[in-house]
């Protein structure tokens, strides 16, 4: 969607303008948000809410926009709790923790819009239910020192870490036969 | 009731106590969102879900303590008067979907009122801590705990990838909001509010007005908190707030020594006229009372007002709520009528501190 006052640069800011008591939904680039900046400060409330309409919304139009000469498919639905993608469109809200696997195609490409372009968590992990977790993530990042280690030529450590991994993998292989 | 008595069991610690730079920042929280796994969320779940919900929830922090915070409560919405579920909300303390759409919704209350775990609100779990002053790193502490307790019992939805999976996407990872609510007086007397939003904005940080509808900032209190909640720690988001609400601290303290050199007689008698207003009113507009309190506030961190507490402000902006008039006039008022409470309570809190 590009900025409705300039015509050049992306939407980024989605108001809802209220004058008078007329709603209008705003679109507008970083920089002519700007520029407006006094006129519209909080009367704006740049909301959450707000940003997510706007990028669904526009999400939709896209996705309709290229399917339109494709044969009708099924509708794409959540299977554990029946909702539906347009349904999730115009709610804005998922049905169960398992939309996100339904949706997972269309959804990424959002979150990253909603999220300043981050698409993988990187915060707290559950304890109990994580423990497996922390073991891969451990993992991940000696491989990736490994790595660092052999272009430094510095093999012994490298012999070191990756004697570690190996222990690490075993832990995680009986976790996972543990059953959990 | 005597008002002294009413204020006992009105004021939430979070609204009386002091903390780090309460002369701008009223008040911080922190909101963890969660959910139970293989259940439904709230807007679609079948009513026996949403019940073991909340047995589940509440049998895992029954009968705890936790370090600082006091016993627990549990409250279950469809049990309470619609003028206690109000109040509730202008404590801040539940939320107004809760109050008003929920189904099956509770929320477990700690003694102190800095610890509210909302259930079955839009996520099954909702873990919110408030605290007075700058103490978002604190109130973050606190809700961790929590949730490490409740952990131990309910299986959370999680995923690896994308961390805590929530109703909504803009809560989708560490389903932390952070936010503090600040009293910004010079910034909006000087104008420089209008710039100062979309530079905000810009660090991916959202403001509002708490009070008031659409446009308005009432009492000059604005509410800053964070978007992002995918990609960045727990930790991450909080010291990333707190390095825009210190420098807002600064920028407004800068704006009220600017406003105290150029127009210091100016200031002096819009503060003076408010304390007029407020000491004298018999019928008050929430609004016009919110901007009375906002400069009495003002006059009282600037000096020109002494012998007045500073948590005036923050308690009669709640106080002042429909839902407290009534709840303290003892049944339901009309409009005007709460017009006229709203003034003698102000007058009456007023000469408490005489
Ligand atoms: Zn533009
Ligand atoms: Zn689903």
């Amino acid at each position: 969607m590009l900025c409705q006052e300039c015509n050049e640069r992306p939407a980024t800011l989605h108001f809802t303008k209220i004058d008078n008591g007329e709603k209008t939904m705003m679109h507008l680039c970083q920089h002519c948000a700007q520029e407006k900046g006094e006129a519209f400060m909080l009367n704006s409330a740049f909301s959450i809410n707000n940003l997510l309409a706007g990028l669904l919304n526009f999400h939709n139009h896209v996705q309709q926009a290229e399917k339109a000469p494709v044969i009708k498919k099924e509708p794409l639905q959540c299977e554990a709790c029946s909702m539906t993608y347009q349904q999730f469109i115009q709610i804005g809200r998922f049905g169960c923790a398992n939309c996100y696997e339904a949706f997972k195609e269309q959804i990424n490409p959002i979150l990253r819009r909603l999220h300043s372009g981050n698409g993988a968590h990187n915060g707290k992990i559950p304890s109990r239910i994580g423990g497996g977790i922390h073991l891969r993530k451990n993992i991940e990042t000696l491989k990736q020192s490994i790595q660092e280690l052999i272009t430094r030529e510095e093999f012994e450590k490298a012999a070191e870490i990756r004697d570690q991994i190996r222990s690490l993998e075993k832990q995680l292989d009986l976790r996972d036969e543990g059953g959990n | 009731m005597s008002l002294e008595k009413f204020l006992n069991q009105a004021v939430s610690s979070w609204m009386s106590a002091e903390g780090p730079d309460s002369d701008i920042v009223l008040s911080s929280r922190v909101r963890l969102a969660r959910n139970v796994r293989d259940y439904k969320f709230p807007i679609i779940f079948s009513s026996e879900e949403g019940q073991k919900i909340i047995e589940s929830v509440y049998r895992s922090v029954e009968g705890q303590h936790f370090s600082t915070i006091g016993s627990l409560e549990l409250l279950v919405m469809d049990e309470l008067q619609p003028l206690q579920k109000r109040v509730l909300v202008e404590k801040h303390l539940i939320s107004p979907n809760l109050a008003n759409n929920s189904i099956l919704g509770a929320c477990i209350l700690s003694e102190n009122e800095e610890v509210s775990i909302m259930i079955n609100e839009e996520d099954h779990i909702r873990i919110q801590c408030l605290y007075p002053g700058l103490q978002i790193a604190e109130a973050l502490k606190v809700a961790n705990e929590i949730d490490d307790h409740i952990e131990q019992h309910v299986d959370y939805a999680f995923d690896e990838n994308i961390g805590y999976l929530t109703s909504c996407p803009t809560n989708v990872g560490t389903g932390l909001r952070a936010s503090v609510m600040m009293h910004l007086p010079g910034l909006v007397l000087t104008h420089q509010m209008g710039r100062i939003v979309p530079a905000i904005n810009q660090l991916g940080l959202v403001v509002r007005g708490i009070y008031g509808e659409g446009s308005e900032a009432l009492g000059n209190i604005f509410q800053i908190s964070n978007q992002i909640t995918l990609g960045k720690s727990e930790t991450d988001i909080v010291e990333d707030l707190e390095s825009v609400v210190a420098q807002l601290i600064a920028e407004e303290r800068s704006a009220r020594e600017a406003l105290a050199k150029t127009s210091n007689i100016e200031l002096e008698d819009k503060v003076f006229r408010s304390y007029g207003v407020l000491s004298n009113c018999r019928i008050i507009e929430s609004k016009e009372a919110a901007n009375c309190l906002s400069d009495l506030r003002l006059g009282i961190d600037m000096g020109y007002i002494k012998n007045i507490s500073k948590n005036i402000l923050n308690e009669l902006m709640i106080l002042t709520q429909p839902g407290f008039l009534q709840q303290y006039a003892g049944g339901p008022l009309r409009p005007d009528e709460r017009d006229a409470r709203r003034a003698s309570l102000i007058r009456e809190r007023l000469n408490l501190e005489q």
